[in-house]
């Protein structure tokens, strides 16, 4: 909470203001968080994606990025570690050419705790990209202003509509950006969505974040083994990019869209709102989309069950909706117990009852 | 592509030896990447390490399944954990102990390894000696280096000393190629006998 | 002789006007030599806060922030941004399109205001700014309770901020719910005089005065709209500190005690009388000023013209009457007060 309405301070005040955070650290700024963004800071924040709890759990995935999907934030996400280093650059160009917030969502572990080799900008093209931070309106006792009113029902419809005017306006802006980016330091990082094979292929994947290097693995080998699968990365998920991603879906037979997450009680969430996309594009029909859903909470993502993924869907046996490594036996288990005996307690711990586990001292 | 998968126990510096085996990779020109089995484990808890060499860029994440070099800083991991689980076999396994494969009870799959692809060596006890601290990580990484020619002694002693102060940096070095020449001492002994 | 007649025998040795009235309140300003006047008696007095804000009749808070504002904005030379929690102030003061405020001022969220004070000042810092000066503001439920942790870690980290915390004893904005600054007894929306145990229980609740001394701050002061020398000459003090420094005003609430608009001064006066309000300085932890009680006063007198506590004064609830007594007993000895 302190960590980013220290920001929140900062920003206002005229300084380049950037911070981190990830899973609970961002549920517990959850209201600084949407105030960031109505304010229209522009702070730059690294989410190092991490599940949320309960059951408590420290590990990778995106649940705690998609509970802030509505929040104003500009999300981008990011493949690799020298993708971090790009984007951070051109998050703060982003920011401040909208005045909103930027959050890069790296994966946390997989990429915020790996050593890997990575390209560093020069310093002199940093700042040559990235000119000094001039706020057009800041906290200064020479010209003073009032930040933060409380807007009643006349005018909060208009500040809400252009919060989203600007969203779509960064469609165009992150492009010509990362186009700038990419002329000045000799790299391509991407900028709404970055495609791999996809021109011709049939199977095409849909993900965000590092598994689409594991992908690229997996691509590769299947590639030569004569599959016609491709990925398209998402780098942008706000805004969310539609026209760029229907634009690479249109002539896809099967998109498979793997998600670190999903909205409980609905399924995964960039499913939904790939389905939502390609309904609207007129040239996409009979499209089959199929949701999976995998490195919940860490659980590895191996190329072996990946690869499985992709026979199914080449056979045309890939559910619309399939957990990746699900543990049967487990589920099962607990369902059946659920089936005649009907009685609450915490999900984690009614699994270790019925397996026999209650405390270290008392068994029943 | 060549994958490492290093298994020890909390406060014996596997994290730090992936990550030196990586810098030292990076320091030849190679690609490389290295990060931890990610947990909350505290001292003296099973953890793992992976690693990857390679002269062209690494895109995949997932942990090392199938090492073709398998680290073992700590022998009483083989009753706690499957440190062999999807090793290949005609990799390397390289072990921290003063015992032999028999003694270990691991002479079963050891002898499915090439020839000289299997190292013991007492790693804790050249610690001692050199660091004084019972870490037989650099030492293993000077083995590392001897075994199997991805990296070589002075990367090694770049990776140290980049991430250690000198003081710390000096006896780990020693250590490291104490790792280097038992190794190296070794095998050139295996092949005066096999000659004779 | 008291402090308070002692400063005025000070005063008066310096002036080339008599006092006539030495010893009373009346004597105002007005006669007072131009430099010893309060803020608020020029004619240019900055207002910080500038009229036409929606405060209600007889808001102690909306005069405890204009005083405390003004006076950082004198001693600074108006270098100063302020920082305010979600709460009457900020409600009061900014509906927008419009603003009351003369100075930089940037509202955030209800528990967050010292962590935004503490980015703004690191912000003046980073861009080498070591005038501007940095004041956070909050009511008590913002400050004692929602931005209680944020505001430890103000104290914590010793950032250059003066919090001030307008304690009215309750959140009025909301519709005069008990925060832990609401005193014993008081009858609330959430702790109505029903039952065996009427009003506010005693036993409950925090003093953040107690606490920001803990924490061993530079300065922490109480002090009462009621007197104006006594508050402005702490607001002086604390912007003579650099680090964290708490200042909690007490403001009478004409909505949420039930007292009539023109009273809010006396009421603030009869509570510091009553003992129940203790005036006091602290620095770095340790208590080094007080200020005494002239008149003291039973604390019926104060508590009677006040409709939150009616039902302390009736015959049923004798022992609430003892226990507030008692509590008033105790400020005087621990803050020596008289």
């Amino acid at each position: 909470m302190w960590n980013l309405s220290f920001c929140i301070g900062s920003s206002a005040a005229g300084a380049r203001t950037y911070t981190a955070t990830a899973s609970q650290g961002l549920l517990y700024m959850m209201e600084a968080v949407y105030n960031a963004s109505g304010l229209g800071l522009p702070i730059v924040m690294t989410l190092g994606n991490r599940a949320i709890g309960a059951p408590i759990n420290i590990w990778n995935d995106h649940s705690d990025a998609m509970s802030v999907r509505d929040a104003g934030w500009i999300q981008l996400f990011v493949e690799s570690n020298q993708q971090a280093v790009d984007v951070h650059n051109q998050a703060f160009k982003l920011a401040e050419a909208l005045s909103l917030p930027v959050m890069v969502n790296m994966d946390g572990f997989i990429l915020t705790h790996a050593i890997t080799r990575v390209d560093l900008p020069e310093q002199e093209l940093v700042d040559q990209f990235l000119p000094s931070f001039v706020p057009r309106q800041k906290l200064d006792t020479h010209s003073p202003l009032s930040i933060g009113a409380m807007v009643g029902p006349d005018a909060f419809t208009e500040v809400r509509y252009l919060a989203h005017h600007k969203q779509k306006e960064a469609l165009t802006i992150i492009e010509q950006q990362a186009e700038e980016f990419a002329q000045m330091f000799g790299r391509d990082s991407g900028g709404l969505v970055k495609s791999y094979f996809t021109e011709d292929a049939d199977i095409v994947f849909v993900a965000m974040g590092s598994v689409v290097g594991t992908l690229q693995d997996l691509i590769n080998d299947l590639r030569s083994e004569g599959y016609s699968v491709g990925i398209l990365s998402l780098r942008s998920f706000r805004p969310f990019p539609a026209n760029a991603i229907c634009n690479v879906l249109k002539n896809v037979k099967q998109v498979i869209v793997f998600e670190k997450s999903f909205a409980v009680g609905m399924g995964g969430i960039l499913a939904s709102e790939i389905h939502m996309a390609t309904q609207r594009y007129a040239d996409i029909q009979d499209m089959k989309i199929s949701s999976v859903i995998g490195g919940l909470g860490g659980r590895t993502i191996t190329k072996k069950s990946l690869r499985k993924i992709v026979e199914h869907a080449k056979n045309g046996q890939l559910d619309s909706e399939v957990f990746m490594d699900l543990e049967g036996s487990t589920v099962v288990r607990e369902l059946k117990r659920q089936q005649h005996e009907q009685t609450s307690g915490p999900v984690a711990e009614n699994i270790l009852r019925d397996m026999g586990v209650v405390s270290a001292s008392k068994t029943h | 592509m060549f994958q490492i998968r290093i298994h020890g126990r909390g406060g014996q510096g596997v994290v730090s030896a992936s990550e030196l085996l990586s810098v030292a990779a990076f320091e030849e020109g190679k690609y490389s990447q290295s990060f931890p089995s990610f947990g909350s484990e505290r001292m003296g808890a099973p953890v793992q390490a992976f690693a990857r060499i390679s002269d062209k860029n690494i895109t995949i994440r997932e942990p090392v399944m199938n090492p073709d070099m398998l680290i073992i800083q700590d022998p009483t991991l083989f009753q706690a954990v499957n440190v062999f689980d999807g090793a290949k076999t005609d990799g390397y396994l390289l072990i921290n102990s003063s015992k032999t494969v028999e003694q270990l009870g691991i002479d079963e799959i050891s002898s499915q390894y090439p020839k000289n692809h299997v190292m013991i060596l007492p790693a804790t006890e050249l610690a001692v000696k050199y660091i004084k601290q019972p870490k037989p990580n650099t030492v293993l990484l000077g083995a590392f280096a001897a075994l199997s020619h991805m990296v070589k002694i002075p990367a090694l002693e770049n990776a140290i000393r980049g991430k250690f102060a000198k003081k710390i940096a000096d006896p780990n070095i020693a250590a490291t190629t104490a790792g280097y020449n038992f190794v190296m001492n070794y095998l050139q002994q295996k092949t005066q006998k096999q000659g004779a | 002789m008291t402090e308070t007649e002692m400063s005025a025998q000070l005063i008066s040795q310096q002036q080339t006007v008599k006092f006539y009235q030495t010893g009373t309140f009346t004597v105002g300003n007005r006669l007072l030599d131009k430099e010893f006047r309060t803020v608020q008696a020029t004619q240019e007095r900055s207002n910080s806060i500038d009229s036409g804000h929606r405060a209600c009749q007889g808001c102690g808070q909306a005069l405890g922030a204009r005083y405390a504002l003004d006076t950082a904005m004198r001693v600074t030379g108006d270098k100063i941004i302020a920082a305010n929690a979600t709460g009457c102030l900020e409600v009061f003061t900014t509906p927008y399109p419009e603003t009351a405020w003369s100075i930089p001022w940037l509202h955030s969220l209800f528990g967050n205001v010292a962590s935004v004070a503490a980015g703004i000042s690191a912000s003046l810092k980073a861009k080498g700014d070591n005038e501007t000066r940095v004041i956070a503001q909050g009511g008590d439920g913002g400050t004692t309770d929602i931005g209680f942790a944020c505001l430890s870690g103000l104290f914590d980290r010793n950032d250059d901020v003066l919090y001030i915390c307008y304690d009215n004893g309750g959140y009025m904005n909301t519709g005069v719910q008990r925060s832990s600054a609401t005193p014993g007894g008081a009858r609330t929306s959430t702790t109505m005089p029903v039952g065996e145990h009427p009003g506010s229980s005693f036993n409950t609740g925090k003093y953040l005065p107690g606490i920001a001394m803990a924490h061993e701050i530079p300065y922490v002061a109480t002090a009462s709209v009621h007197d104006l020398h006594d508050l402005e000459r702490k607001v002086e003090k604390a912007m003579s500190f650099r680090g964290a420094r708490y200042l909690q005003i007490n403001v009478p609430c004409p909505l949420g005690w039930g007292s009539e608009p023109s009273q809010t001064i006396k009421l603030a006066r009869m509570g510091v009388e009553s003992g129940l309000v203790p005036l006091f300085e602290a620095e770095y932890g340790e208590l080094t000023n007080s200020t005494k009680i002239r008149y003291q006063i039973p604390v019926e007198d104060y508590l009677k013209s006040q409709r939150r506590f009616a039902h302390v004064l009736k015959p049923a609830n004798v022992e609430q009457l003892e226990t507030i007594r008692t509590l008033a007993e105790k400020n005087i000895r621990r803050y020596h007060l008289l």
